[in-house]
Order: structure tokens, then C-alpha cells, then sequence
């Protein structure tokens, strides 16, 4: 295991290896929900909430359950099941006990099952082979770092209807170069803290 | 099933739906519906595995491979499956695919799996995948299934090709590893093949599609 501290960790999830401008994951939901700050937020806010939570019911399982039973390659199938599972089992939570911030946060909790940065958090957690304190770190920095990126992008967007984009640039296109420019300005943070 | 009594076309083999309806199914799904570049489903992976196009080429392969086979599976179950649970049903057979093929990478490939890393995992949640699992196996017939499943991977993979192509050749000056601008005059732009250059080329590509494209997708809205 590798002996970086987590808020070291933390820190740089969110910003030298931000999941969303670094890994590419998210980039969905990243594109479709970035056309209203508010909108950003209580999706940032859902999947930080989600991405902590999960990566640390999958290290729980993958280190008790998978590995002493000899079944990691079966870890995708098991971890999609948890993030499903979760998220459902949140909405009901939510829907039972809080209905003002289940309409707040309700409507995106579906579309967190199918947000690959969610999934790609658990993988990464496996591969770079973290213990629990730093899948917590790191969990909360990936988090933190989807929802900072995501709002920022909501903010360039509401500012970029007021101008004039070339007709085949209009939508999609446009966003991805925004995206690039805004992948570069956290390239400035490289150097900083870095994991692997 | 019902179909298995018609004639089956002879040109396309779509248990007889069809006049051409299988071709027109692989048209829809590389090009005039390219699930990639006029969706715009599934851009995660096509972002991070193009920095090289032999790592773009393995993940165009995959998905291929898990398009076609959860396509034929979802179609085969679409009458037996009770429809409450089908997404779950369906990410479990999405799943079964991506986990042969990555146990198939990690016995053969040791290189190409550590170089993918999470991302040949993270087939499952690819929206193509499951968006044609749900529009169109649950309707259709096997066959035509494993046509549509064969038209979107191939759609998805000519694009990742592009992307990995621009980026490596701008990147590195070389082709599959192979020194193609000489390093005498061109310098190579290491941005290409970092993330900025990444959502650049998708962001070009996706406009030029725009441009051939431009008056046909705006009928369509």
C-alpha cells in the first residue's frame, strides 16, 4: 500500500487529478447538467455524497468479501450491484424522511448509477491499492473535485449564451473546448501534490 | 418466437422484418445516428483510452464485442424478462461481457490491461451500450439485434480511431509507434496527448461531424 497520506490524497483528487479534467469521468452528465449553477450544485453535492459512501462499502466488501472468497474478477459486477443498490436504497431514504431535499436532490440520484466517475472512483481505489483512510480521502477529494469542475462549467455556460459561437459549435462542441480550456488552467496545478 | 415462421431475408437475414432493414439498421447506427459523434453518448472512454491509437483500437474492439453480445443476449431474454427488473437484468449481462473480455486482456494482454486500467471496467456504465439495449434489443428481434449492436460498436470504434490517430500523430509525430513526422522539423505538441488536447479533438470532430451533418440533424429536431 502506498504510504501517501490521505489528505494528501484529498487534495490532490480534487485538484492535480481531478476525476473529471484529468480521468475523463463524468464527462456525461458532466455535458447534459452543466447548463445551470443550481443545477450543478445539488448534482455535485449528490455525487460527492454517493462517490464517498460507495467507495467505502466497495473497499469494505472487495478486502472481506472478494478477496478472501478468491472472486475479484467478478469485482465490476459486484461493484455496479452496491452503486445500484445504494442509490436506490438513498432515494427511499430520502423520499421517507426528507421529501424538501428529496426534490432538491431527488432527481439526480438515478442518473448517479449510470455516472461512470462513481464506478471509476471504486476502480481506482482497487488499482492504486489504497487502505480505508485514504479511500475515504480519496473518495471525498473525487467528489469534491466532479462538483468544483461541474460548477465552474455551469458558470462559463450561463455566461457563454450571451455569445456568439459559429453555428457548428453550438452545443456539444463548444462545452468540450471549454472543457479544455478549463482541464488546462488545472494543469497549472500540477506539481503541486501528485498521486501516482 | 413468431419471427422464426417468416422467410428470412437473404439480404440482410433479419428474420424477415426487413426489405434492406438490416442495412439500414447498420447506416442508423455508424453514421447517420453515430452513437459518438452525433449523440454524443459515451465520450468518457473516448476521451481517455485515445491518447494512442492502438489503445483506441483494443476499446473500439471491446465494444464491439460487448455491443454485439449484450445486444443478441437482451433481445434473446426480451420476453422473459419481467419488465420491472430489466435494467438490472441488463447490466448484469452488459457486465458478464465486460468481464470476459477483461479477464481475455489480463491473460493475453498483460501491457494493454495495465494501459487501459479502469476503463475497460468502466465499459459497463458506457451509455451506448446500454442506451441499445434498451432502444432497440428490447423491441427486436435477435438477428437485427446483433446488426444493431455491430452498427453502433463500429460507429463508436471509426471515431475513437480518428481521435486516437490526430492525438498520437500530434502528440508523439508517430503512428501505432511507428516515427511518422520527423522529429527534425515537427516538435511534438505533449498537450495532445494530456486531457486538454483530448476534449479539443473531441470538441473539432464532433463540429466537422456538425458541419457534413448540419441541415439533416437540424430536420430531425
Amino acid at each position: 500500500m502506498s504510504e501517501t497520506s490521505a489528505f494528501v490524497i484529498l487534495i490532490a483528487a480534487i485538484f492535480t487529478n481531478n476525476i473529471l479534467l484529468t480521468n475523463f469521468l463524468g464527462i456525461c452528465s458532466f455535458i447534459a447538467c452543466s447548463g445551470q449553477i443550481g443545477t450543478a450544485l445539488g448534482l455535485g453535492t449528490a455525487v460527492t455524497f454517493v462517490m464517498v459512501t460507495t467507495t467505502m462499502l466497495n473497499f469494505i466488501i472487495y478486502h472481506f468479501v472478494l478477496i478472501p472468497l478468491g472472486l475479484v474478477h467478478l469485482q465490476f459486477i459486484v461493484f455496479i450491484a452496491v452503486i445500484a443498490a445504494f442509490v436506490q436504497f438513498v432515494e427511499m431514504f430520502v423520499e421517507r424522511f426528507s421529501p424538501k431535499l428529496y426534490f432538491a436532490l431527488g432527481i439526480f440520484l438515478p442518473l448517479i448509477t449510470v455516472n461512470c466517475a462513481i464506478l471509476g472512483a471504486s476502480l481506482f481505489m482497487v488499482i492504486r491499492n489504497y487502505s480505508f483512510v485514504q479511500t475515504v480521502g480519496f473518495g471525498l477529494g473525487a467528489g469534491l473535485g466532479w462538483a468544483v469542475a461541474i460548477i465552474l462549467m455551469a458558470g462559463l455556460r450561463q455566461k457563454m449564451r450571451y455569445s456568439n459561437i459559429p453555428e457548428p459549435f453550438q452545443g456539444v462542441p463548444i462545452a468540450m473546448i471549454v472543457t479544455c480550456v478549463l482541464a488546462m488552467a488545472f494543469m497549472g496545478f500540477a506539481g503541486m501534490v501528485s498521486i501516482q | 418466437m413468431s419471427n422464426n415462421k417468416q422467410p428470412v431475408c437473404l439480404s440482410c437475414g433479419s428474420g424477415g422484418v426487413c426489405r434492406g432493414r438490416g442495412f439500414l439498421t447498420l447506416k442508423d447506427g455508424a453514421w447517420t445516428n453515430n452513437p459518438l459523434a452525433i449523440q454524443v453518448l459515451g465520450i468518457c472512454s473516448a476521451l481517455a483510452v485515445t491518447n494512442r491509437l492502438e489503445n483506441s483500437l483494443v476499446m473500439g474492439g471491446a465494444l464491439i464485442f460487448v455491443c454485439i453480445f449484450s445486444n443478441l443476449f437482451v433481445s434473446l431474454l426480451r420476453n422473459c424478462t419481467p419488465h420491472r427488473i430489466r435494467m438490472i437484468a441488463e447490466v448484469a449481462i452488459i457486465a458478464t461481457f465486460v468481464i470476459l473480455f477483461d479477464q481475455f486482456l489480463k491473460a493475453f494482454y498483460w501491457d494493454m490491461s495495465k494501459q487501459l486500467g479502469p476503463y475497460v471496467g468502466l465499459i459497463i456504465t458506457n451509455c451506448i451500450i446500454m442506451g441499445r439495449a434498451e432502444a432497440f434489443a428490447l423491441q427486436n428481434p435477435p438477428v437485427l439485434s446483433i446488426i444493431d449492436g455491430l452498427a453502433n460498436g463500429a460507429g463508436y470504434a471509426v471515431v475513437l480511431a480518428i481521435i486516437g490517430f490526430i492525438r498520437e500523430l500530434l502528440g508523439t509525430g508517430e503512428v501505432m509507434g511507428h516515427a511518422v513526422l520527423s522529429s527534425e522539423w515537427y516538435t511534438s505538441n505533449q498537450l495532445m496527448i494530456l486531457a486538454p488536447g483530448a476534449f479539443f479533438v473531441l470538441g473539432i470532430v464532433i463540429a466537422i461531424f456538425n458541419v457534413m451533418k448540419g441541415p439533416v440533424t437540424e430536420e430531425k429536431k
